[in-house]
């Protein structure tokens, strides 16, 4: 009798760990406290759903979802048409980006005297970091700043040392205002930086920039509101000066819809709209279309369209912008294309 | 391998243990086999492991060795987007701030290992080389943080001085911003020194007293029996230390990378920024993306493993003609 009810206790917990479905996902660093804060979320609602998510960078969650280790990737910038080839011969399908939340990157600046908001143009940007413009007073720097007093010191650039989507997303919206800077330097992760000193991360930059007077640096929407950091508004392809905050970065996606691609390897950087932040970018979630497990395929579909949906909710209390309605209604008509 | 089987003990390896009449209890305690195969396979690991490295690193890095050949080492130029890699900033960087490190906390390793074997009281010795040795768990963020917030104010204010009287000279013009080479390389000897007073110490106070006995029976000073019989008998161990805080220095990331500014470039001046070979793969690995930046940045993973073998040889072939000139007493 015992024996008998051993082997039925064995059986019904055979039973549920088979309902446990885990789901690991990799990617982005800056997406991750985004996809945590998900992952618990959704464990919540969807007890028998684990989702582990990996923030290992990017590239790395790229490489992990072509080699197969992973269910999901998740990236800061758009995949190119050489690894979505490489992907579907690994993999024998395609990948599908869906964006899931916004970002921004913002000039940051420490000019001893000056504590105002200073706005900066296109050009003015691109000069500097093409080591053109030197000098605070530049005209090009001056010139939309008429209160301020610059000084006439030395202009010290810091940018990113690790290769990361904000590096992304600046040196995008650089190529796109300056084809000095497109030519030249081009758009990466990491770049071949002309000018300036690298600090590691968020808090790398805003530490030199704290550091070393006279200096400007660009840092992520997130770190800047969570730190409370002083940053310019930014002359945008209306000609407005807008401050970055999650109003003006949900403004630059929904500029950019209209000229969506199908695929959504968008690029939000200098979007038409008037109250758009021009250095804005999407994160996004890289789903295969085809899987062999259908299970995970399933568990992984509905937690996407949640994301989506009721996951938006989760995306302002951490600083990130949520998507346009617009946006999501083009991205559950695209979940169509998931074969399970 | 022939080392191994030769330091066995003398017994003939028949005898030993095979016996089947002996108990397992017997067998255990005269188990010299068993010893000698653990440390066999322990020897060997390090061997494994070592090769398995440089053959991963020798694959992995193939497209990158392909495509620029001896060029990667000389080349200055490190452009992720259109695909140019070269590691002469990376190397310089390496190079000359593990060196300066070492040129900083020699002296000071050495001078303060000699102050607590042979002249503090033993109690003052035995607490400083506690405090040392927790020195040396600290992890290297931390000295990393302590180059940012203490080190570097006190720079700005140090070296502007330096600059005004000295500027003349190369290696200390140019524009400072506080992270630089000398910065990074202070940080190191930072975080070096504990490795040489610890070892150093922990040598010279093992040198038998037989040796300062004879020395002081010749009617030598204090100082002299430290500095003459002493230390060069205990020269094979600080040298030890000495490899040991260059392989630390040489491999260092995360506390560098904080303080050298991060820029793939190479100056003459010690007061500008710039990079070494474990920054650069800390930094841009995670996000490498394309076979080529990722094969280039394995093969500075190469290349920083023959830079240390380089170093170790060297070290190697000064200790030997060192050896050739005994200290005369």
């Amino acid at each position: 009798m015992i024996r008998r009810l051993l082997a039925l206790a064995l059986i019904t917990t055979a039973s549920v760990f088979a309902q446990q479905i885990s789901l690991t996902g990799a990617g982005s660093t800056f997406a991750n406290p985004l996809y945590s804060s998900w992952s618990g979320h959704y464990h919540a609602i969807h007890p028998n759903v684990e989702i582990n998510y990996q923030s290992i960078g990017s590239g790395g969650g790229i490489r992990q979802l072509i080699a197969g280790t992973v269910e999901f990737g998740a990236t800061d910038g758009p995949m190119t048409n050489e690894q979505l080839a490489e992907a579907r011969q690994k993999l024998g399908t395609t990948i599908l980006h869906f964006p899931t939340a916004l970002g921004a990157a913002m000039p940051s600046y420490n000019i001893p005297g000056v504590t105002a908001t200073l706005k900066f143009t296109p050009a003015a940007l691109a000069g500097i970091y093409l080591g053109k413009i030197t000098k605070w007073n530049d005209p090009e720097i001056q010139g939309p700043n008429p209160g301020v007093k610059l000084p006439g010191n030395n202009i010290v650039v810091i940018h990113r040392s690790d290769g990361s989507g904000t590096t992304y997303t600046w040196a995008d919206y650089l190529s796109k205002v300056s084809p000095e800077w497109k030519s030249k330097i081009g758009v990466g992760t990491s770049v071949n930086w002309p000018v300036g000193l690298g600090g590691k991360g968020n808090e790398g930059v805003a530490g030199l920039i704290r550091r070393i007077p006279n200096s400007i640096g660009y840092i992520e929407l997130i770190y800047a509101i969570q730190n409370h950091i002083l940053y310019g508004e930014v002359k945008n392809s209306s000609g407005n000066f807008i401050e970055a905050n999650l109003k003006s970065v949900t403004a630059a996606a929904a500029g950019a819809t209209k000229t969506m691609p199908a695929d959504f390897r968008v690029s939000i950087t200098n979007a038409p709209g008037a109250d758009a932040y021009p250095i804005s970018t999407y994160t996004w979630l890289l789903i295969p279309e085809k899987m062999s497990d259908m299970t995970k395929a399933k568990a992984l579909k509905a937690f996407l369209r949640w994301g989506l949906t009721d996951g938006q909710q989760y995306t302002q209390p951490l600083a990130y912008a949520p998507l346009p309605s617009a946006v999501v209604q083009k991205e559950l008509l695209q979940m169509k294309k998931l074969q399970y | 391998m022939s080392n191994v089987v030769l330091a066995t003990p003398e017994v003939p390896f028949e005898s030993r243990g095979l016996d089947k009449k002996q108990t397992w209890w017997e067998r255990l305690r005269k188990g010299d086999e068993v010893v000698h195969l653990i440390t066999l396979a322990g020897g060997w690991s390090i061997l494994v492991i070592t090769g398995l490295l440089v053959q991963h690193l020798w694959v992995y890095s193939r497209l990158s060795r392909h495509a620029f050949g001896w060029h990667f080492l000389v080349d200055s130029t490190w452009d992720p987007v259109n695909g140019i890699f070269g590691a002469w900033p990376f190397v310089y960087g390496t190079v000359v701030t593990s060196l300066l490190a070492l040129a900083i906390s020699i002296p000071i390793g050495l001078g303060s290992a000699i102050f607590l074997a042979e002249l503090a009281p033993r109690k003052l010795s035995n607490a400083l080389t506690f405090l040392i040795e927790l020195l040396a768990a600290v992890p290297s963020v931390i000295y990393g943080l302590i180059g940012i917030f203490l080190l570097i104010p006190v720079l700005f204010n140090v070296v502007p001085y330096v600059q005004k009287y000295f500027g003349w000279i190369p290696i200390f013009n140019g524009t400072f911003y506080g992270v630089s080479y000398f910065s990074a390389s202070i940080v190191l000897s930072i975080m070096v020194v504990p490795f040489i007073i610890s070892i150093s110490r922990e040598v010279l106070i093992s040198v038998p007293v037989s040796q300062r006995e004879a020395m002081m029976a010749l009617g030598a000073t204090k100082w002299d029996v430290t500095w003459r019989a002493v230390v060069p008998y205990a020269r094979q161990g600080i040298m030890g230390s000495i490899f040991l805080s260059l392989a630390r220095a040489l491999g260092e990331t995360m506390a560098v990378t904080m303080v050298i500014g991060n820029v793939a470039q190479v100056s003459t001046s010690l007061m500008a920024p710039g990079y070494t070979i474990a920054a650069v793969i800390a930094n841009e690995f995670t996000e490498a993306t394309g076979d080529l930046y990722l094969h280039a940045l394995i093969e500075l993973g190469l290349v920083l493993f023959v830079v240390t073998m380089i170093f170790n040889a060297l070290a190697r072939l000064l200790m030997l003609t060192m050896k050739g000139h005994e200290v005369v007493g």
